[in-house]
């Protein structure tokens, strides 16, 4: 009975992923091949096409693309660090310590809903507080919205003020180093600035190693700011690919264009994935 | 002397501690304070000012009803009611499914699971992207678009490898003792994951439970996918409406629908915030 128990509770899982991850794979790839024509509601077998059109012939993509970058390299490491940041002032016994780790996690819990998106058009709206602040600095009120250059920025900050999840991971990380080690330290004389480069990094970069994929998965994903906030422009420069996607899978029904578009950017997201973790055995340090 | 001195240096590294925590801690919740302050702002005082709290006497509390109100069809509640029709369903079967899952995987020693356990780590790194053209396609050849079940049917079936990971995570924390104490005992195998390991493993249960909540009110991509008559609108949807018809003037009902929009994620965050952080970290930091 114990014997064929884990088939039977594998059951589900089993034809779940069959269903809904294995056959979509698989269909993908196929239906990439078709060109749709969603008024007759009929396909056509195009092979190879969809790609060509997408590399060679659809320079909006290419666009989508650089402004899918800009976001993710500066989206990243701003929510890396702000998190690591935030983890190594937390790390410290103090009173009523998980009150702020509590409500520090608040924007990340928040922060994917059409009401904050809401809110931070208008946060970042011409005479809303943002421009304020700056005001007091003398700083002209700058275009959030509606110039190039900072509207993928506003998205950016949006994105690093949800840092939560990754600070807790951070954090739980830096709770186990042995205090011993910085004893040790301590006595041999290394500063605190050494101690943070020489102990602590060392020490948590398997964690940082697995927040900087799943950061950088979720920046590669990201739809509802570009969607909400800044309505993919102004001139694409917010037109990410995701709602490239979304745009010819669900609203022009092109779906063999949307799939290549998406098998392209999962080959991007796993070719860097694929670096980092090759990169791994030359910075991250694993202790046994 | 020495001594003292330490514990000079210790007050002040904690003094320069709690001011940078609650300074960052203003940063970052200012702007659901000026969201709600600007809740109860007349129109005219929200901007051009960083204020969160209304003018001295210049209250109002006239945005609700009509924030309320979110379309001419329909109120709050009844895009809220729509949400839970897929959230409630999906919330109960990610639980359940996940943590049968993780416990097959991580309590019994059988042929393929090294298999099965490297599946969930490959779907674990896929995006979601990967599977929605197809799935999609799919739930139009069998006619579910438009109905709330195409946004629960899969969470039936243990595939986000997310949580079926975290669950794995946390169980492996738990002495298999237990399980084989509660074996001799006449435990049957799901009798023995019921009584004896759902307890123990009640902070990951209510994390997953409460990160699929949170994560559910925040969808807005697979309701626009998904749903497409305006009886079947969620929350999410209906709160975007504020934005297109009144950016031009009605500025205190934006917040006002905007805060009451909030409400549900935040009320159920701090009365589960206790085991969340604990979930959290005994199964994310271990990573």
């Amino acid at each position: 009975m114990t014997k064929y128990a884990p088939f039977f509770l594998l059951i589900p899982w089993f034809i779940g992923i069959t269903v809904f991850r294995v056959y979509p794979m698989i269909s993908s790839f196929y239906y990439s091949l078709f060109d749709f024509q969603p008024v007759l509601r009929t396909r056509e077998f195009v092979g190879f096409d969809n790609y060509a059109r997408l590399l060679f012939r659809f320079p909006h993509f290419w666009d989508s693309v650089r402004a899918t970058l800009r976001y993710v390299l500066w989206g990243t490491p701003m929510v890396l660090i702000a998190a690591f940041f935030i983890a190594f002032v937390l790390n410290f016994k103090l009173k009523g310590i998980n009150l702020f780790r509590t409500a520090y996690y608040v924007p990340s819990i928040l922060g994917g809903n059409v009401a904050v998106a809401i809110l931070w058009s208008q946060l970042f709206s011409g005479n809303g507080p943002v421009n304020q602040v700056l005001g007091i600095f003398g700083v002209e009120p700058i275009s959030w919205i509606r110039d190039t250059t900072f509207a993928p920025f506003t998205l950016i900050f949006l994105s690093a003020w949800q840092f939560g999840s990754v600070m807790l991971i951070f954090l739980a990380a830096l709770q186990n180093v042995s205090p011993s080690l910085y004893e040790a330290a301590s006595i041999d004389g290394a500063s605190k600035w050494r101690q943070l480069f020489k102990i602590t990094l060392p020490i948590i970069t398997p964690v940082l190693l697995f927040n900087t994929v799943n950061v950088l998965i979720r920046h590669f994903q990201e739809f509802n700011a570009p969607y909400l906030i800044t309505n993919r422009g102004p001139l694409r420069a917010t037109d990410f690919l995701n709602v490239l996607i979304y745009d010819y899978a669900f609203r022009r029904l092109e779906f063999g264009f949307a799939l290549a578009m998406t098998w392209f950017l999962l080959a991007a997201i796993g070719l860097l994935t694929v670096i980092l973790f090759f990169s791994s055995k030359y910075w991250v340090h694993y202790s046994d | 002397m020495n001594h003292r001195r330490y514990l000079t240096r210790t007050n002040i590294n904690a003094t320069i501690r709690y001011v940078i925590l609650i300074a960052v801690g203003f940063i970052l919740a200012y702007p659901l304070f000026w969201m709600i302050g600007s809740s109860f702002k007349h129109n005219i005082d929200i901007f051009g000012n960083m204020a969160i709290l209304p003018p001295a006497g210049r209250w109002t509390f006239e945005h609700f009803p009509a924030a309320w109100q979110l379309t001419p069809r329909n109120n709050m509640l009844f895009y809220f009611l729509n949400t839970m029709r897929f959230l409630i369903p999906r919330v109960i079967g990610t639980v359940i499914s996940c943590t049968v899952t993780a416990y097959a995987i991580a309590r019994f020693s059988f042929p393929g699971k090294k298999i099965v356990f490297g599946i969930v780590l490959v779907t674990l790194l896929m995006p979601e992207l990967a599977f929605r053209i197809p799935i999609f396609m799919l739930y139009r050849d069998i006619g579910l678009i438009d109905t709330f079940a195409a946004l629960y049917i899969q969470d039936f079936f243990g595939v986000n490898s997310f949580f079926v990971f975290m669950i794995i995570q946390f169980m492996r924390t738990i002495p298999r003792e237990l399980d084989e104490a509660a074996h001799i005992d006449g435990c049957d195998p799901l009798r023995t994951l019921i009584s004896i390991l759902v307890p123990i493993l009640r902070p990951i249960i209510i994390t997953v439970g409460l990160l699929t909540f949170m994560w559910g009110m925040n969808d807005f991509q697979g309701p626009l996918i998904f749903l497409r008559s305006p009886d079947n609108r969620v929350l999410a949807q209906a709160l975007r409406g504020l934005l297109s018809e009144y950016e031009v003037t009605h500025f205190g009902q934006i917040f006002a629908g905007a805060f009451m929009g909030l409400i549900p994620t935040l009320a159920i965050f701090f009365a589960c915030s206790r085991y969340f952080v604990e979930g959290v970290a005994r199964s994310g930091g271990k990573e």
